[in-house]
């Protein structure tokens, strides 16, 4: 049995799976968005809109609720997040208050589509450099007394730190691309969306590579979940391959949840390296007992209300419900 | 402009924003679902249309306030994070809880906006049922935390940080049960008499609409209750910070020492004498603490917070006046809409129930200070030791203004305009 602290930081690494999969793929849609070329761009805009349009604000509670968890069963970390990464958090906001504003006038006739395309593209950057930040155990430097730019900017300014940056919207855009091949039934549109998943599967890849070459000290990863990312890759990669537009789907959703849950393993027991561990930062013990009731009672409510809404919205895709 | 009072500013924009799109967010729905429930009952089109528009109204505001809200989960920390430290393992319970609610808000906000050819019609209306409950629940939660920074309870507190904590106890706090029914009830109140003042003001020009005429109608059912009601539940909230937090009662009050049979002053001249310990107290002669009873740096800014009271109540007694008139007319069958002087009054009321809530916030944030919590932590030692926190709060003012009037324009077009027959 893990200790009532990991389980707490499993549920908040699993909520931020949940926003990646999910939120993640509706970034990667704006990408998308921006990149839209060819005869069907105006019929790739659309089927994106389309496809974020129901789901969208449901997707980014996920963020919310991470956050919450983290104040709440984690308030130490949080607190130190909060100050060593001040910068990178308040423009990622602002992202998403551009994307997620711009995308509903858009949708009701107010124009802004360029703006939502161009937020959808910053913002992935800025949550994977924070990530970069905890990671590579930079984040403390706000909480040291020092010169603004050592404290609020080399916290996070750092060549790792825009790899995964990079690296996170790309595996944003490579979810969006699967995704969208099931989101129409017009052959023309899944092939331009086939190419796109190819291409940002392997930009996925080169990424990967030099992100662990550019990390700051040996990289403390584990070979068995290296490898079985690297499976799974290979999965999507020959699912898309093949057409088998189902599977692939699966396969890059497995790709990505095993490199966030490589993240979470590679750093356990920290929750910010090199010091704070998840027990050093974790609430009172009846919070984190009042926590998990919460988040078994929210669960029972809040899992069949989702399967009810991709039931309704995608089921045409063929999704393997989640 | 210093990093503190750049950190309020933010603080201050951000919720002073954000709380408009909440309360349009949980009070929007009753009146959809309202709309469709008549659409089902009498086939009349004007409701079917209204309740789409205002689905549409619903989901450009829910969405900014989706994510004005998610700025403030994240500000908490990236402005207070000594509070948030101190804080989170007490007050994450109800944001845990508002967490869930959000969820169902959004997921049910989904399926009605896209799934009116997608879902049954019963369906269809119960999603719009649970949009609305939802969005009630989650402010309550929200607020539920706010209270409790005034009246903080749930622990024993020694050198400065907390020990054997209780969330339940802290979710029990007694400011909790007066903040949120006075919160719910202007929730109702404001966007209800908004939706009418607005339609009311169409009518002026464009006598006939149907349209206008069914939305005046349904936004009355909404506010006008709430309205009315709202005096009461202002005078519970009264009575709680008069017992509770009396050093704010009396900066409302601009009460500077001590007294029995305290006055009610009123603006910088009126005074009604044994008004303030009648309503605070139900007492003439009972003694109210004035601002003497503290030491002068623990004092909120008084003429801020008694001048933001005054607009809350003078505005308050408004609206509920125009309740009144508007029950008294609905009782004597009399049609609204040929009332030119009553669709005046709500033409009025349309931005006073906004600007009685934002006074009202005005009136407990400010009235708090300088604490963040009352009597365990100042706001001035929970502040971020980040510099330059004036560029964010000019940023994140530049954002706000432009989105507000984008979203402006926005509902002009989809909603407010005349139907185009």
């Amino acid at each position: 049995m893990p200790s009532l602290p990991d389980t707490l930081a499993g549920v908040i690494l699993a909520a931020l799976t949940a926003y990646v999969l999910l939120g993640g793929a509706d970034f990667g849609g704006g990408v998308w968005d921006l990149l839209a070329s060819g005869p069907r761009r105006a019929r790739q805009r659309d089927l994106i809109a389309r496809a974020i349009g129901p789901v969208w604000e449901a997707n980014h509670v996920w963020l919310i609720l991470a956050i919450v968890l983290l104040f709440t069963c984690f308030p130490r970390a949080f607190a130190t997040i909060a100050v060593g990464l001040h910068v990178p958090l308040t423009l990622m906001l602002i992202g998403i208050v551009l994307r997620g504003s711009a995308f509903v006038f858009q949708s009701y006739g107010g124009g802004g589509g360029r703006v939502f395309a161009t937020a959808s593209l910053v913002t992935p950057v800025l949550l994977g450099i924070c990530v970069g930040a905890v990671a590579s155990g930079t984040v403390w430097f706000g909480v040291r007394d020092g010169p603004f730019v050592t404290s609020f900017i080399r916290s996070w300014f750092t060549p790792f730190g825009f790899a995964v940056g990079i690296f996170t919207l790309s595996c944003f855009a490579f979810l969006a691309a699967v995704y969208l091949t099931l989101e129409s039934k017009d052959a023309e549109l899944q092939e331009d969306f086939r190419q796109r998943a190819l291409a940002a599967g392997a930009a996925v890849f080169a990424l990967a590579v030099l992100g662990l070459a550019v990390f700051p000290q040996a990289p403390p990863v584990n070979e068995r979940v290296v490898a079985l990312t690297a499976a799974a890759a290979l999965a999507a990669f020959w699912s898309l391959w093949r057409r088998r537009y189902t599977r692939a789907r699966i396969a890059a959703a497995a790709q990505v949840t095993l490199i966030v849950w490589g993240w979470g393993i590679a750093q356990h027991p920290y929750l910010l390296p090199p010091d704070l561990t998840i027990a050093g930062a974790a609430a009172p013990r009846v919070t984190l007992e009042l926590a998990l009731i919460t988040v078994l009672a929210g669960a029972v409510v809040l899992f069949p209300s989702l399967y009810y809404l991709f039931k309704i919205f995608k089921r045409r895709s063929g999704l393997p419900v989640p | 402009m210093s990093d503190l009072l750049a950190a309020r500013s933010q603080m201050a924009v951000s919720l002073a924003f954000h709380i408009i799109f909440a309360v349009i967010g949980i009070a929007m729905p009753v009146l959809m679902v309202l709309a469709e429930r008549r659409w089902q009952r009498t086939r009349d089109p004007v409701y079917l249309d209204l309740a789409k528009r205002w689905a549409r109204g619903t989901a450009i505001l829910f969405a900014v306030g989706a994510v004005s809200g998610t700025v403030l989960s994240f500000e908490l920390g990236l402005l207070w994070p000594r509070f948030m430290e101190l804080a989170g393992p007490l007050i994450g319970m109800p944001f845990s809880l508002e967490g869930f609610a959000f969820f169902m808000e959004a997921i049910f906000l989904g399926v009605y906006l896209y799934g009116w050819e997608k879902v049954s019609a019963r369906a269809h209306l119960l999603a719009g049922v649970l949009v609305a409950l939802s969005g009630a629940a989650s402010g309550i939660f929200v607020v539920i935390a706010n209270a409790w920074m005034n009246t903080p309870t749930g622990f024993t507190l020694a050198n400065g940080s907390f020990s054997s904590i209780d969330p339940i106890a802290a979710m029990g706090t007694p400011a909790a049960f007066p903040q949120t029914l006075h919160m719910t009830l202007a929730a109702y109140a404001a966007t209800g008499l908004g939706v009418a003042g607005i339609h009311a003001f169409m009518l002026l020009r464009n006598r006939t609409s149907a349209f206008h005429r069914a939305a005046l109608t349904i936004g009355l059912l909404v506010g006008a209750p709430a309205a009315v009601l709202q005096p009461i539940a202002g005078d519970i909230a009264a009575r709680s910070v008069a017992r509770r937090q009396p050093v704010k009662l009396a900066a409302m009050e601009a009460l500077y020492e001590t007294r029995a049979g305290a006055p009610i002053t009123i603006g910088p001249g009126i005074r009604i004498p044994y008004a303030l310990s009648l309503l605070a107290f139900h007492d003439p002669h009972a003694v109210v603490q004035g601002l003497d009873a503290v030491p002068r740096d623990e004092w909120p800014n008084v003429p801020l917070v008694h001048g933001a009271f005054d607009v809350m109540v003078a505005l308050g007694t408004y609206l509920a006046l125009v309740g009144l008139w508007a029950g008294w007319l609905a009782w004597r069958k009399r049609d609204f809409t040929t009332r030119r002087r009553f669709l005046w009054a709500l033409t009025i009321a349309a931005p006073s129930g906004f600007l009685a809530l934002e006074a009202g916030w005005m009136v407990t944030e400010l009235g708090r200070q300088p604490w963040i919590i009352v009597g365990v932590l100042k706001t001035a030692d929970a502040v971020t030791p980040m510099p330059g926190l004036i560029v964010p709060f000019a940023t994140i003012t530049l954002l706000y203004c432009a989105l507000g009037v984008i979203v402006a324009v926005l509902l002009y077009r989809q909603i407010v305009r005349s139907p185009q027959t």
